[in-house]
């Protein structure tokens, strides 16, 4: 990296981005937190664990990714060239299997018998049961039922792949409901599971750990861009759900002044409380699964429900860094609403020949609209986090 | 010194044990919590835990998750709660404490929280996700209000911490019978009893446990090594049938099952 940013000396020792992050979980869970944040800092120090890592991305996973240029897409916006980070073509068809590797070579190196996870549209699923076969750990996965309905051809790769795929009926019975059952399995069996955290959300370090994790994606972009474009991009552009494709884009880029980094939100059906799940652009800082950051809360601090036609985004919360840099400026965040997601599909599908997952349909539909406001000489590229096939009946569905 | 030192000072003199139960506010809605705080403090029970229903709670089973849901799908707010307690807790002996989530706390604003319960008779809160590292700021709210903070100590908490937490916390220490979340059981953790003796040993604090406690046998083994017992689901789950019953059925039930936790803490 040529530059070090003091935005990037986060999160400090307590786990904080700023004011954001933290601990903010049962007292059950802190002994298996400090052990994970204390194994964590010996994998980073020891040569073997990155070999194996790096190891696994290659020849496993198919890295590095390919920088791919959107010619048609570029033409049809008629503004800045428009560059993919191809995500969708990894093993398992999304980032999460960057995080789910690492965060798997870790639960080795602590002994844990068994891994916890939870999943929205199923790709952060898919991935842990694919690290856990890879690695032959047992796997429970849990997903809201709405989630299972909308997700049903990840439900049945999760099984493929031996895991248990565990139905959450509870409130909205979406990621969130998700993610507090997990956290419910893992107090009482925390002396011998792993959670495998898909986000870079939740209590420190997980944050931090999924935002190394994914920062290979940054990494790489910042080294392709030099070669193939001569120098960094001048703007990158990813979705934001939890976050941790994003996270893992911008960390890289962060100390480059000059490349603009932009979130794009899930906006659903309008602005208004209930139809999306936008908490960088429309809620405000509390405290939601184990950390400070920006919430979709009521006036009593009680979460509210939220609404994406994705999946991976229907989230009421965000990583905590996110939260730092919105307020710091360094990163735009924006909002992109269901009908311009399924733009934004159709677009790179007709013109590129690429299903892209709903996810990344909300960035595809941002980069081209703004892309559109750029000069021709100027590129943007934009993180396209994971395909579509998981989308392809959702969508279908709603089209009649 | 607090209303709840005051009470573990007498218990202690009187070497009686305190019995707590846990009521969650607004399941079926806020009338019957106040008569079912009424009952309990009748049959003679020491001290009431006042849960605030949240949107996302963690360390709850689903008993007291779904006692949260019900609350919740009536809009209940914590002004409404508060003003509730606010009366009841002039009617009643027994402290009133509230368990809270800080999320709901933050959101609230700590310091007019803490000045809110207060006023309302509130003793002290107990705050199952503020870890003794957060806990700075709004530990020194409370402190500077006579407000107890009651902090919670768990099977896996390294014993170097524990005594960390018992020297932060104020009134009582909550020690969590078991790793894992609010819920009745058959079976305690056998090192339970050789666990809470040695934190007993080490600390001036009153302790009571929680959380798997829901039969006299539980009370008679827990009794001789703790201060206190705190009795959750098994009162949430019966109190919940208020819902579909006659009131006045369900709240003798509730009556008649704490008196026998009474009986054999006696």
């Amino acid at each position: 990296m040529s530059t070090v940013s003091p935005l990037q000396s986060v999160p400090d020792a307590a786990g904080r981005f700023g004011s954001f992050g933290g601990r903010y979980v049962p007292e059950t869970l802190t002994r298996a937190l400090d052990e994970l944040t204390a194994e964590y800092a010996k994998a980073q120090q020891d040569p073997a664990f990155q070999a194996e890592l790096d190891d696994l991305f290659k020849n496993f996973v198919g890295r590095p990714s390919p920088l791919y240029f959107a010619k048609r897409l570029t033409q049809r916006c008629k503004g800045a060239q428009i560059w993919l980070k191809r995500e969708d073509l990894n093993h398992t068809g999304a980032h999460k299997i960057n995080n789910t590797l690492g965060q798997a070579l870790l639960t080795m190196r602590m002994k844990k018998k068994r891994v916890i996870a939870e999943t929205g549209a199923g790709q952060h699923g898919v991935a842990t049961a694919t690290a856990c076969a890879h690695f032959g750990i047992p796997c429970v996965v849990y997903m809201g039922e709405e989630d299972i309905r909308r997700q049903a051809p990840n439900v049945n790769s999760m099984k493929l792949l031996g895991a248990e795929v565990r139905p959450v009926t509870s409130g909205s019975r979406t990621l969130r409901d998700a993610i507090n059952e997990a956290m419910r399995d893992w107090m009482s069996s925390v002396d011998t599971t792993h959670y495998i955290l898909g986000s870079v959300v939740g209590p420190h370090p997980f944050p931090r750990i999924v935002r190394d994790f994914q920062s290979v994606i940054g990494r790489e972009t910042r080294v392709q861009s030099l070669e193939r474009l001569g120098r960094l991009p001048d703007c990158v552009v990813a979705c934001v759900g939890g976050g941790s494709n994003a996270a893992g884009m911008f960390y890289p880029f962060v100390g480059d002044s000059t490349v603009k980094l932009i979130g794009v939100e899930a906006g659903g059906r309008s602005s208004r409380p209930g139809d999306h799940a936008s908490p960088l652009s429309y809620g405000s800082p509390g405290i939601l699964h184990g950390s400070f950051s920006y919430v979709m809360q009521d006036e009593d601090g009680q979460t509210c429900d939220v609404h994406s036609i994705s999946a991976g985004l229907d989230y009421p919360g965000v990583g905590p860094e996110h939260s730092y840099w919105k307020d710091a400026g360094r990163v735009t965040y924006t909002a992109c609403e269901d009908d311009d997601a399924l733009r934004g599909f159709d677009a790179l599908a007709q013109c590129e020949g690429i299903l892209p997952a709903l996810e990344s349909s909300h960035a595809i539909a941002f980069a081209m609209k703004h892309a559109a406001t750029m000069k021709p000489d100027q590129t943007l590229v934009v993180c396209l986090s994971g395909r579509g096939d998981k989308d392809a009946a959702e969508i279908a569905r709603l089209r009649g | 010194m607090t209303k709840i030192d005051d009470l573990f000072s007498q218990l202690r003199t009187s070497g009686k044990k305190a019995l707590m139960p846990f009521v969650t506010a607004g399941d079926p809605d806020l009338q019957f919590t106040a008569d079912v705080i009424r009952e309990l403090d009748r049959r003679g029970c020491t001290m009431c835990e006042v849960g605030i229903p949240y949107s996302d709670p963690i360390a709850d089973g689903p008993v007291i998750q779904a006692s949260y849901t019900r609350a919740l799908a009536h809009k209940i707010k914590v002004q409404q709660i508060l003003a509730m307690l606010g009366k009841v807790s002039s009617e009643v002996k027994m402290p009133i404490v509230t368990m809270v989530s800080f999320a709901i706390i933050h959101r609230y604003g700590p310091e007019k929280f803490v000045a809110d319960a207060k006023a309302a008779g509130v003793c002290g809160a107990i705050v199952p996700d503020l870890l003794v590292e957060e806990a700075d700021r709004f530990s020194a709210i409370c402190k500077a209000a006579d407000f107890n903070l009651i902090e919670l100590v768990t099977p896996t908490t390294p014993r170097e911490r524990a005594l960390r937490i018992a020297n932060s916390s104020t009134g009582f220490l909550y020690y969590v019978s078991i790793a894992g979340i609010t819920g009745e059981r058959t079976q305690l953790p056998p090192d339970l009893v050789e666990n809470v003796g040695w934190l007993k040993s080490q600390t001036k604090l009153p302790i009571c446990i929680g959380f798997g406690i829901s039969q006299p046998e539980h009370v008679k083994l827990l009794a001789p090594v703790s201060d206190g017992l705190i009795v959750g689901s098994a009162i949430v789950r019966r109190v919940a049938e208020a819902a579909t019953r006659p009131r006045g059925e369900v709240l003798k039930e509730v009556g008649e099952y704490v008196s026998t936790l009474l009986a054999a803490l006696a």
